[in-house]
């Protein structure tokens, strides 16, 4: 059974459409790349998975539950932008983690922060940008989830913490759990994907596998999206 | 050791070419003991699937074998080490070959440079201190 299933999937706000009758079906042990320019309708996509936002028409499944207090437990999301609170330190963080989510592996958030050097004194607002983008990561990625949804993971981190953030990823691959990941930054990601879903003005254009991709076409998906998304 | 992925062309065929030109070259010795999946995974970058798929191809080479309950070992069978260093060595022969055709020798003029130059190759150490 696929983790995730998405029929017939409309979302609008006022007379703006922000997704167009989407379908989409993704299985356990993948990590998809949820691939589109800015304003094509990936982090609408991410709150519709997440609750945070309700359908106009058609329906959304995680492990055949709609969105809500049943899959809440088994979905960690990041979010793309913070949404912690700043005042509080990593150990505060992880605490708060630990009450909020059953699934919440304290010793692997330890392990993960401490590789980090965080500063365990430091409140969230005095960190720099990629560590705290590491932290939320850290946290996100500590939990024992069937779903993982990373909007935009990477944006704005140098290389060496956009690599990190990557290989946090492979680490925590498990072939139960599916994992998101939307960014429109492809090159960076494309490495690390089973699966490529192209998402333009609100409808998936393509849903592939990234090796085929690039077994069939000769071409990398970086250079695939280039072409699809041409202005 | 560093992981070079060109665009474009399959990631799993390119790390069975990476673990194939370890495995000749010594890198990972016979019967050497090969890093898990998810380490090997992380240390190239790649999603775990392709770097499993890649491994289930080699061992379908027979240039590794697995252990069920120990992990993936590099084979000790001398045939086909000896074999994968034939054909490692007939593949750059080739490109060498096509890359001295272009610019214009024959048969004969090959054959004579390689006698010419071949004094002149530095070291002998059969491959083993490269990286």
């Amino acid at each position: 059974m696929a983790r995730i299933e998405i029929k017939n999937l409309t979302k609008k706000f006022g007379s703006l459409t922000a997704l167009d009758d989407v379908n989409l079906s993704l299985e356990a042990g993948k990590i998809v790349g949820l691939l589109g320019p800015n304003g094509s309708g990936k982090t609408t996509l991410i709150k519709l998975l997440n609750g945070l936002l309700q359908p106009t028409s058609g329906t959304l499944e995680i492990n055949g539950n709609k969105p809500g207090v049943k899959t809440k437990k088994t979905v960690a999301y990041l979010p793309d932008r913070d949404a912690l609170p700043d005042y509080m330190t990593a150990p505060q963080l992880m605490k708060m983690y630990a009450d909020f989510f059953l699934d919440f592996d304290r010793a692997r958030a330890e392990t993960m922060i401490n590789d980090l050097g965080i500063d365990e004194k430091q409140p969230m607002k005095k960190m720099s940008k990629g560590t705290k983008e590491k932290l939320q990561l850290c946290l996100v990625m500590a939990r024992r989830a069937d779903v993982y949804l990373l909007d935009e993971p990477i944006g704005g981190v140098d290389p060496a913490t956009r690599d990190y953030i990557l290989r946090t990823i492979i680490s925590n691959y498990n072939e139960d759990a599916v994992v998101i990941i939307s960014t429109h930054l492809i090159a960076d990601v494309e490495s690390v994907l089973d699966d490529v879903v192209f998402i333009k003005n609100g409808r998936i254009v393509m849903h592939e596998g990234a090796e085929d991709i690039r077994q069939e076409k000769g071409e990398s998906v970086d250079k695939l999206f280039r072409e699809v998304f041409k202005c | 050791m560093e992981w070079n992925f060109k665009d474009g062309i399959p990631i799993y065929a390119q790390i069975i070419d990476e673990m194939t030109m370890r495995i000749a070259s010594n890198a990972y010795a016979p019967g050497e003991k090969l890093p898990s999946v998810r380490e090997l995974a992380m240390d190239a970058g790649v999603n775990p699937n392709t770097m499993q798929r890649a491994l289930a191809e080699l061992e379908r080479r027979g240039l590794v074998y697995s252990e069920r309950t120990s992990g993936r070992f590099v084979t000790k069978e001398e045939e086909v080490l000896d074999n994968l260093h034939e054909e490692l060595a007939r593949k750059y022969f080739q490109e060498f070959a096509e890359k001295l055709r272009k610019i214009g020798m024959d048969k004969a003029a090959i054959k004579e440079s390689i006698e010419k130059w071949v004094d002149g190759i530095e070291g002998d150490n059969n491959g083993k201190d490269r990286d």
